[in-house]
């Protein structure tokens, strides 16, 4: 057992835990922040895809005693003071999720993605989106609520 | 999918690094971890000790030099298809590896990590060769420096000896006019390449590399600007022997071998 600080979405949580012992279970289980959800464990599915100093990375990959002197963001610091932002309330408007399951690793994804690429094209978005499966929606509400994030961009831009 | 017990070390220097590498039992370096953390979860691999390379300092930075780029062993696939100096000089390594796993693998995954792991249907291993690249390693006997050609062995086995890390690599920097091409072909978006093919088109003369055929990858000279794409991809067909998988048999892949060929070399044909 080693014990360490991490700093999850700004506050400092003392862990104590097996260096084998992944980010995405000391999230959910020693920080008891279980918006991070668990899909496949192995880095396909993107479920747990958390912020690593503002970069997307797959909690499931990361051993969470690598992650003292780094900034983790989860999905439970993405809504300010409980005001969604753009791309969740767009994502609730056009229907852009079912059971929710891939819905955390989809905004963190994409509101990294749309910080470096504020107006991505259809294809961008599908090509980003690849890399998280959801097994419920089909893909397209979820690309068209990411694009009319993007077209609000550009339109309050014009 | 929980990885099996091992010890874990995070050394500060390169100095240090190697010194683990040496004195420690049964030890893997981690430096991205996109392929082995999942060996791991699945258990394939079972390291006792787990080397962390990603405090080392300064070996994520991308230099351009006299006539080659010098790249980090930790530079993130983001970073080097993101990187100006990389889309200038390197266009082909910057579009390649914009095609690695997906987004949030890339801010990830290290080109050390790629080269080191040699997958054969991996695309920095498979560009490296193409362009003939030159790997830095640092080893208790010191630093070397191993051509593509001789650092990629078979499948997932390097000229790396035990007691080495490779801390970066050189590609050389394409010329005014030169042209490139990369294409994959994969069942679904951010997998392996079944087969891929690197392409450069300098002064009249292509190179072609070749991923996924074989068990490392393959690269073909020399041929002339002036040659029939078609007749070029029979060639490379002919001169491939691709790997017999029960999910991919042999000819398929020997198939996408000419495909891909025959259409990389008429785009660096036409591209601008």
């Amino acid at each position: 057992m080693l014990d360490f600080d991490l700093t999850v979405n700004g506050r400092r949580y003392p862990v104590r835990a097996e260096p084998r012992k992944l980010l995405s279970d000391v999230l959910r289980e020693d920080c008891r922040l279980t918006g991070t959800h668990v899909g496949c464990e192995h880095g396909v599915c993107g479920a747990c895809t958390v912020l690593v100093d503002g970069k997307p990375s797959r909690a499931c990959l990361i051993y969470a005693v690598q992650m003292q002197d780094h900034e983790i963001t989860t999905i439970e610091a993405v809504a300010k003071d409980g005001k969604l932002t753009p791309l969740q309330q767009a994502l609730h408007e056009v229907h852009g999720l079912q059971c929710g399951f891939c819905t955390a690793g989809i905004v963190i994804t994409f509101e990294a993605y749309l910080r470096e690429n504020p107006r991505p094209t259809e294809e961008q978005v599908r090509e980003v989106l690849a890399g998280n499966l959801c097994r419920c929606t089909g893909y397209h509400n979820i690309v068209k609520a990411i694009l009319r994030v993007a077209n609000e961009r550009r339109d309050a831009q014009a | 999918m929980k990885p099996a017990p091992f010890r874990y070390h995070r050394p500060r220097s390169l100095a240090d690094t190697l010194q683990l590498l040496v004195t420690l039992e049964n030890a893997k370096l981690i430096a991205g971890g996109q392929s082995l953390g999942p060996m791991m979860n699945m258990r394939l691999v079972q390291p006792a000790e787990l080397i962390d390379l990603n405090a080392l300092a300064g070996l994520d930075l991308i230099a351009e030099k006299d006539d080659f780029l010098e790249i980090g062993a930790l530079a993130r696939h983001h970073a080097v298809e993101s990187s100006t100096l990389v889309k200038k000089h390197c266009p082909l390594l910057a579009e390649a590896a914009g095609t690695i796993g997906h987004y949030a693998i890339r801010s990830r995954g290290t080109l050390g990590g790629s080269l080191a792991h040699a997958d054969p249907a991996a695309q920095l291993p498979l560009v490296a060769a193409t362009l003939g690249a030159e790997i830095v390693v640092n080893g208790k006997r010191g630093e070397r420096r191993i051509a593509a050609k001789d650092f990629f062995v078979s499948m997932m086995t390097t000229a790396l000896e035990a007691d080495e890390i490779v801390v970066s690599a050189r590609f050389p920097k394409a010329a005014a006019g030169d042209r490139h091409a990369y294409l994959q072909f994969s069942r679904r978006t951010g997998d392996f390449a079944i087969v891929a093919v690197a392409a450069v088109l300098h002064s009249r003369k292509l190179r072609l590399g070749i991923g996924g055929a074989e068990d490392k990858p393959l690269v073909f000279e020399d041929f002339s600007a002036h040659e029939d794409p078609q007749a070029i991809a029979r060639k490379v067909r002919e001169a491939v022997q691709p790997t017999e998988s029960p999910r991919v048999p042999a000819l398929y892949r020997e198939e996408l071998v000419e495909v891909l060929v025959k259409r990389a070399v008429a785009r660096c044909l036409t591209s601008i």
